[in-house]
């Protein structure tokens, strides 16, 4: 870096602070009541953002857009795209991706790190108990009701031995900065988290963009996030299986028209392992093979990235074409393992989400590192007047909704929208909660050759077969409407690199 | 290897094979046309057609030019060169997981191009630059494929789609040559008729090769024996031939199955290509020995569906 630039970017940064405003060195920037992870309340950059913002300050607008388009061109080609639906001709979008990194000290970091492991460990507990004993129902801890009427829950599995006990392999549970600064879990995703492919290719492209400041900040990597789902998914094979040798893993996908099909590959091809759709597989006498140029092939351990009701048309959904007809029976035979397991989602119902700090204490006897976001159980004939009192100040969803789908946001709504949901809650209590409207943390991002604040949340990606590995990051999904809180990629989302950094910041 | 995934690599490497050879054949035809008359490059274009399989309905109305077009960009014709790099990518995206990243991007950008292409009425002043992105852009996807993907069960594939469609496609085109132009076997071309033989070499990449081999006197029976008994020329039958044999002879040791039907087809196509004489299959007909290559080809096709994309799962659970 020049040595001049500097100076100057040093003077622009002391007007600033005395001025106690943003708005001089970049126009757009708003600062509102959430917390802002570049700058504090007063408009100055906090210790780990200055070196982002002294760069931010020294480079040419037009630098950074040509990297922009780089960066475009590159997912383009590579075909890091996600689907739509509803358009015939271009069915395949870029996911748009933001230039700026989130960064993350690393004392914030081990916060979450030991947050998320005792969750994990606390809802594998919580699943194996309900599909075994049930203990924490007999002890009146969670209402037998609301577990059994979840729509994830699987009377299947029960008294079914998963192997090593393991339900949940991977989970990517979504964190939100509060506007005092610490984090929290808005939920758990505990079926078939995506994005994680997001998180690599996000990686790869801003070591090519900011290489210096890369090196400089000293970030942890997280490459070896493949290697270790591997290594996850080999612990998960059967012992019983016909050959010694390798264990033989597929990764099952929906196929080329799921919006995350491009993640399926890429991880498949990865990990060396198979990518399979379901009618590649078949089972005979309780055996999984795949169907290969060689003959049939057992399979061992199958990643599966089709939801459960899809899985086996015999046991779940009849009209499924994706899944494999069979497969149940062989997956309680043992002969086949499955990651994650089938019926996880009962952990992730947003209405059992409002106890995850009772099965924390209930199993492991200590209190949650990571606080819940407060929600109202509408089954709660209190909770449930004031929520229909409120609902211009709420946000409600739906419980086994994910992807932003089946969701109100009081302040952004219609009094028709409110007055379709109260209809809704009224019929069916049980399929809604309700939780204030967050002020998610806004990061800086870069828009229209300008930088300005956008909200984010936090997924970072955990893999559990006992102890967990979790790799240092994650994917920040950005809201990159402005003002807008919903971060999904399928409602106008994108995403950014996060940068979780290896050593305390010194301030020069 | 997942038999679904050999067929889209299998399939994916005849389409590329078909919209390259549809470049390289409407390309000839519209630089040649400007050195003849109307009516001896109307004939030639209806050959084409017939070579391409176009269907009657819009080969009769049309103007060259304007089926030029369709051919070219027409997604509601699956022969098109946009269709056919389309299937080709759709093919690839379905087992990206199992080629190289290069072979993907590359892929990708040639889709792109394509259907970023100029409107109808502009695009005759640049189809020759437009064609030969299409040449250029399949070449770097073979070289590329060549270079950075292992040579093992799927690159076999990915050779076996190419060779048998080429045999398929040089076949046709020679057939209906054959069959329309009739010339004394023996006799070098002259007048206006040498164009369209030089157009016949040029359509299978091989006027620069028969040059060397024969210089540039063209005789019927010495451009019959070329593109089809010639053993180095990589466009000729007999060579497409050999190429599919290698490949079903590698694929069958890499899958542990014996002698297979595939195999024994090939290999009797490859013993006839071998060891027949030019003169003999002019005497008998080029056009009719075409017809039964394409019988053949037909017939290995099937084969290579039935043991390898498409078994019955009893007789793989029996064995």
């Amino acid at each position: 870096m020049n040595t001049a630039m500097n100076a100057s970017a040093m003077t622009l940064l002391k007007t600033l602070s005395s001025s106690g405003t943003v708005r001089n060195a970049f126009p757009n920037y708003e600062l509102d009541e959430s917390y802002d992870e570049m700058f504090s309340s007063t408009g100055i950059p906090r210790d780990h953002y200055h070196a982002l913002y002294r760069t931010l300050l020294e480079l040419p607008p037009e630098e950074l857009r040509k990297s922009q388009q780089a960066a475009d061109l590159s997912f383009l080609h590579q075909g890091i795209t996600f689907t739509v639906y509803d358009n015939k001709e271009g069915t395949e979008r870029i996911f748009p991706n933001d230039l700026l990194p989130r960064i993350i000290p690393g004392e914030e970091w081990r916060k979450i790190e030991a947050g998320l492991t005792q969750r994990i460990a606390a809802l594998n507990l919580f699943l194996k108990d309900i599909y075994h004993e049930g203990h924490i129902l007999a002890d009146k801890i969670i209402p037998r009701e609301l577990v059994y009427s979840c729509r994830h829950f699987r009377r299947e599995m029960r008294g079914l031995n998963v192997p090593r006990d393991i339900y949940v392999s991977i989970c990517g549970s979504d964190l939100v900065r509060l506007p005092d600064g610490s984090f929290a879990v808005l939920e758990d995703n505990l079926r078939v988290p995506s994005g994680v492919s997001y998180m690599l290719a996000n990686r790869k492209v801003l070591k090519r963009v900011f290489p210096t400041l890369f090196r400089d900040y000293g970030v942890c990597p997280i490459d070896h996030y493949t290697s270790a789902l591997l290594a996850i998914l080999r612990s998960l094979a059967p012992v019983n299986s016909a050959g010694q040798n390798e264990p033989s893993i597929a990764l099952l996908t929906p196929g080329v028209f799921n919006s995350a099909y491009f993640e399926h590959t890429f991880l498949a091809q990865q990990m060396g392992i198979e990518l399979v759709e379901g009618r590649d597989l078949l089972v005979h006498d309780n055996i999984v093979y795949m169907r290969t140029t060689s003959g049939l092939r057992r399979v061992d351990v199958i990643y599966r990235r089709v939801d459960d009701d899809f899985l086996d048309p015999i046991t779940f959904r009849p009209d499924s074409n994706l899944g494999v007809p069979g497969l149940f029976n062989a997956y309680r035979a043992g002969n086949v393992a499955l990651a994650n397991a089938i019926g996880t989602g009962v952990a992730d119902d947003k209405a059992i989400y409002a106890y995850v700090p009772s099965i924390v204490k209930y199993y492991l006897g200590e209190d949650e590192i990571l606080p819940n976001i407060k929600t109202y159980l509408l089954t709660e004939k209190s909770e449930l007047g004031y929520v229909l009192d409120n609902m211009d100040k709420l946000v409600i969803k739906a419980v086994g909704e994910s992807g932003g789908y089946g969701m109100l946001i009081g302040p952004h709504s219609t009094a028709e929208q409110r007055e379709e949901f109260r209809a809704r809650i009224i019929a069916q209590p049980r399929n809604y909660i309700a939780q204030p409207t967050l002020a998610l943390s806004s990061a800086p991002c870069f828009l229209d050759g300008g930088v300005e604040a956008r909200h984010v949340d936090l997924r970072p990606y955990i893999l559990f077969n006992g102890s967990v590995t979790l790799v240092p990051g994650g994917l920040t999904r950005v809201a990159l409407r402005r003002g807008s809180l919903v971060v999904n990629s399928s409602q106008g989302g994108g995403s950014k690199d996060t940068w979780v950094l290896r050593r305390e910041i010194e301030v020069d | 290897m997942l038999s679904r995934v050999a067929e889209s690599l299998y399939w994916m490497s005849r389409y590329l094979e078909r919209a390259q050879h549809t470049a390289r054949l409407i390309d000839v035809d519209l630089q040649l046309r400007l050195d003849q008359s109307l009516e001896s490059s109307t004939g030639r274009w209806l050959r084409l057609v017939e070579a391409l399989h176009v269907p009657a309905l819009l080969a009769g109305n049309v103007d060259a030019t304007r089926l030029a077009h369709t051919l070219t960009f027409n997604r509601t014709n699956p022969s098109s060169i946009v269709s056919c790099i389309a299937s080709a990518r759709e093919n690839l995206r379905h087992v990206r997981e199992q080629s190289s990243s290069d072979m993907w991007e590359q892929l990708n950008r040639l889709y792109l191009q394509m259907i970023a292409s100029p409107a109808e009425d502009e695009w005759v002043l640049r189809s020759h630059v437009l064609f030969r992105a299409v040449q250029d852009g399949a070449h770097l996807f073979q070289g590329i494929t060549d270079s950075t993907m292992s040579h093992g069960e799927g690159w076999q594939y990915i050779q076996l789609g190419r060779f048998v469609e080429r045999t398929d496609e040089v076949a046709a085109l020679v057939a209906t040559h054959f069959s329309r132009l009739s010339h004394p076997a023996n006799q070098p071309v002259e007048g206006a008729d040498y164009l369209d033989w030089v157009g016949l070499l040029k359509c299978c990449a091989a006027f620069e090769a028969y040059c060397k081999a024969y210089s540039a006197e063209l005789r019927p029976i010495r451009v019959a024996e070329f593109l089809l008994l010639n053993s180095e020329f990589p466009h000729s039958i007999r060579f497409s031939v050999e190429s599919v044999h290698a490949g079903l002879g590698r694929i069958g040791e890499l899958t542990e199955r014996k002698v297979t039907q595939p195999v024994r087809i090939a290999g009797r196509m490859r013993a006839a290509l071998s060891f027949s004489q030019i003169e003999e299959i002019m005497a008998e007909g080029v056009h009719f020995y075409m017809e039964n290559i394409r019988n053949q080809c037909t017939q290995a096709h099937a084969a290579i569906q039935q043991i390898y994309f498409d078994y019955p799962v009893e007789s793989a659970l029996a064995s």
